[in-house]
């Protein structure tokens, strides 16, 4: 499911979805007047506390998911001045190295777009109902219960 | 009147099922539809207090529900 809507002067886009997130796409935000882009990319890691990762599992409410993550979006775009607000984050099975969620921000100046980066990326961990299940290579699963802000 | 319960991640293994329609009285809070769904075979190790949401939004437990509400039990998310 995608949500797109106009906030303010900022174009808004937030996404749950089972597809792969594809960076190029992403990179085309914003305009000529906005010097500057932030991508932050979260990706699956090969170890959690110690442990080896094999992969990972994601599940969602993807209704509320979808609804909270515009919400977000909406916060931010009215607390920043930016050009391009983009988020996305990935259900189901994520080998390796996939990303799990992505976050664009196109905004005339640096400063702002790396704050509003930074906030999106907390908040989606405190707010969106995303839940995931390590798997490991002794073949054990675990839900992962943390959200410290290094997760 | 009937409510829709959600379940999921941990809570939806412990109950076996992602959803339930759970009979409640007509003035029933969150908590007390919590409470009756505890009472359930199995799901006692459900949490008294989970963090919820009533119809797509967090809510508190002194929510009043209305018939055909969808409360969501919120395990700690894990996202990103």
């Amino acid at each position: 499911m995608t949500t797109a809507l106009e906030v303010g002067g900022t174009r808004v886009i937030g996404q749950v979805s089972a597809d792969p997130i594809r960076i190029d796409d992403l990179l085309r935000a914003g305009s000529m007047a906005d010097g500057a882009v932030t991508v932050f990319a979260g990706r699956v890691r090969d170890h959690n506390h110690g442990r080896p990762v094999l992969r990972l599992h994601y599940e969602a409410y993807e209704e509320m998911a979808e609804r909270e993550l515009a919400s977000i979006l909406d916060e931010t775009a009215n607390r920043w001045t930016l050009s391009h607000l983009e988020a996305v984050h990935r259900t189901g099975t994520l080998e390796l190295g996939e990303i799990s969620v992505a976050i664009v921000v196109a905004a005339p100046h640096r400063a702002t777009a790396y704050e509003a980066s930074r906030h999106v990326i907390e908040e989606i961990k405190k707010r969106l109902p995303i839940w995931k299940r390590e798997e490991y290579a002794d073949g054990q699963l675990e839900w992962v219960r943390s959200t410290s802000p290094d997760a | 009147m009937t409510v829709t319960i959600l379940l999921f991640a941990n809570h939806r293994e412990l109950a076996s099922t992602g959803s339930l329609d759970l009979e409640l009285p007509a003035d029933a809070t969150v908590r007390e539809a919590v409470r009756r769904l505890r009472s359930l075979p199995g799901l006692a190790s459900l949490p008294a207090e989970p963090t919820v949401a009533v119809n797509r939004e967090y809510a508190s437990l002194d929510r009043d529900l209305k018939p055909g509400d969808e409360v969501a039990l919120i395990p700690a998310v894990a996202g990103g």
